[in-house]
């Protein structure tokens, strides 16, 4: 039976207890990540972006503060066509930032 | 030439002016409130860009003020002026013909912002704390040599109307990935969150610095500004935020947590600004006669304004502001 009353599950991201292994891991493998101004320019460029609400410039944030759920379904998405890397400003390889995530979260569902 | 001017204020911008007016034949005489000449830089470790120590920068100014033989007046504060007189505190009045205002600024008192827990928790402390723990090699108050987790909070005392300091005081950004580096440094296996509004990197080799603290040492920079710490339990500090980019609250617990002061205006300010000819902004900063043409001079022929009275400034930006003054004083004296 259904009353209409749900649990609230807390919005936080709780840094305390997230596990950082991967999301370490991820900065040491690639550590320009890290230079990311959050310019969204990668976004804004992407074709995947224009048509879902895939955004790759919150998929690697939410990776650098250890929140995975849900983020390999998101990069399944993208087409790995680099017009992300054409713009970014910071020089940042998003093909391998892409691929390194999609590797590392592979047995992480 | 027989005229006397007078600096008030004997940090690196008053030291400078009365260097560049000695050099030109003009007399000057530095009133110092404190027992020292230097202001804030006596209290800075290095500086940024370049991580040069602040003595380096300092004491080759002093010597030059001592080699040319500038008058000093130190433990003199100035309280009241005229165009043509300074009184000091004990009601001494010193006569000139002219008047230049290098006061500099006071530090926000953090105190202020009760949410942080400034002198209530041990392990809040200020970036000036900082700057005084790393000019004697230790960080206080650490429970641990290996803190796990540091927090540094930007625009503490700036850009907030609550404290009524709207504006923004340029150095903390540059200083807080400054000092990031250096805790990265002396603990490097910590990791170090920057929690930041907006990153202003205005000067030259800033930007270079906020990349190399992104990718060589690993700084995390989350746009949020935390809206309050509480001690936990295990004497860390828990603090929220919003990380913004990401649209979702955020919550952390550090070893410690440093909050990037700004730059307020100098308390002496009001004094000044008691004569017709001297104005004070909103912020309280001393507003120069013109912000382009004219950015060291009052309203009074006699007054000039060099350094960080008339608002935050880079210890470049200041030396810059005293040569400058000297110069408007020289033309000034010769009219
Ligand atoms: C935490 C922090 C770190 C910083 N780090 C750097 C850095 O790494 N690199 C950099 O370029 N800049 C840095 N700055 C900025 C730097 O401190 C300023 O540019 C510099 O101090 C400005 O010098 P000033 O002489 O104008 O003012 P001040 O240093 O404030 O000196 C003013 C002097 O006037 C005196 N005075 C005040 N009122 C009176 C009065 N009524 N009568 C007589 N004397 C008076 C004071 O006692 C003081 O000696 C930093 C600032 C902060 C807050
Ligand atoms: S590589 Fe992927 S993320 Fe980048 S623009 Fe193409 S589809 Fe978008
Ligand atoms: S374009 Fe580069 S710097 Fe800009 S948000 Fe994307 S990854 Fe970050
Ligand atoms: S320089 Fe940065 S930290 Fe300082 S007030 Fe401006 S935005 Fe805030």
């Amino acid at each position: 039976m259904s009353w209409g009353y749900t649990i609230n599950r807390a919005r936080d991201i709780d840094m305390d207890s997230n596990d950082m292994t991967t999301s370490k891991l991820i900065l040491e493998k690639i550590p320009s990540l890290q230079g990311c101004i959050a310019c969204g320019a990668c976004v804004a460029t992407c074709s995947t972006g224009a048509l879902t609400k895939y955004s790759l410039r919150k998929v690697h944030t939410l990776v650098r503060r250890g929140e995975y759920s849900g983020l390999l379904e998101e990069l399944n998405k993208c087409m790995l066509c680099g017009k992300c890397q054409l713009v970014c400003p910071r020089g940042i390889n998003t093909r391998a930032v892409i691929s390194l995530i999609k590797r590392e979260l592979g047995d992480h569902r | 030439m027989n005229k006397e001017v007078l600096i008030i204020g004997g940090g690196i911008t008053g030291m400078q002016c009365a260097i560049s007016l000695t050099e030109i034949g003009i007399k000057a005489t530095i009133v110092e409130k404190s027992d020292k000449l230097g202001g804030k830089l006596n209290d800075w470790y290095k500086l940024f860009p370049t991580f040069t120590s602040a003595s380096e920068v300092i004491n080759p100014i002093k010597d030059r003020v001592k080699a040319l033989g500038i008058d000093v007046q130190l433990n003199s504060e100035v309280i009241k002026l005229t165009p043509t007189t300074i009184t000091l505190s004990d009601h001494t009045i010193i006569n000139a013909d002219a008047i230049v205002i290098c006061s500099g600024f006071d530090i926000f008192d953090a105190k202020r912002k009760e949410e942080y827990g400034y002198k209530i928790y041990n392990n809040v402390i200020t970036s000036v704390d900082l700057e005084r723990m790393f000019c004697e090699g230790k960080v206080e108050n650490l429970d641990n040599d290996t803190p796990k987790r540091i927090a540094i909070l930007h625009c503490v005392g700036s850009r907030d109307e609550k404290v009524c300091q709207t504006h923004c005081s340029r150095v903390c950004c540059v200083a807080g990935v400054k000092q990031a580096i250096e805790l990265k440094e002396l603990y490097p296996k910590s990791e170090i969150f920057n929690f930041y509004m907006d990153i202003r990197m205005f000067g030259s080799g800033y930007e270079e610095l906020y990349k190399e603290a992104q990718i060589k040492h690993n700084i995390h920079f989350v746009r949020g500004r935390i809206s309050e710490a509480a001690q936990t339990i295990d004497n860390k500090i828990q603090i929220k935020a919003e990380d913004t980019l990401i649209g979702r609250p955020l919550k952390m617990s550090v070893d410690l947590l440093v909050l990037m002061v700004g730059m307020s205006a100098g308390k002496s300010n009001k004094d000044f600004a008691n004569i017709d000819g001297v104005n004070q902004n909103n912020n309280g900063f001393i507003a120069p006669k013109d912000l382009f043409i004219d950015s060291v001079s009052s309203d009074i022929d006699s007054i000039f304004y060099a350094g960080c009275v008339t608002s935050p400034k880079s210890v470049g930006e200041s030396i810059t502001e005293g040569i400058a003054a000297a110069n408007k004083v020289a033309k000034f004296l010769k009219s």
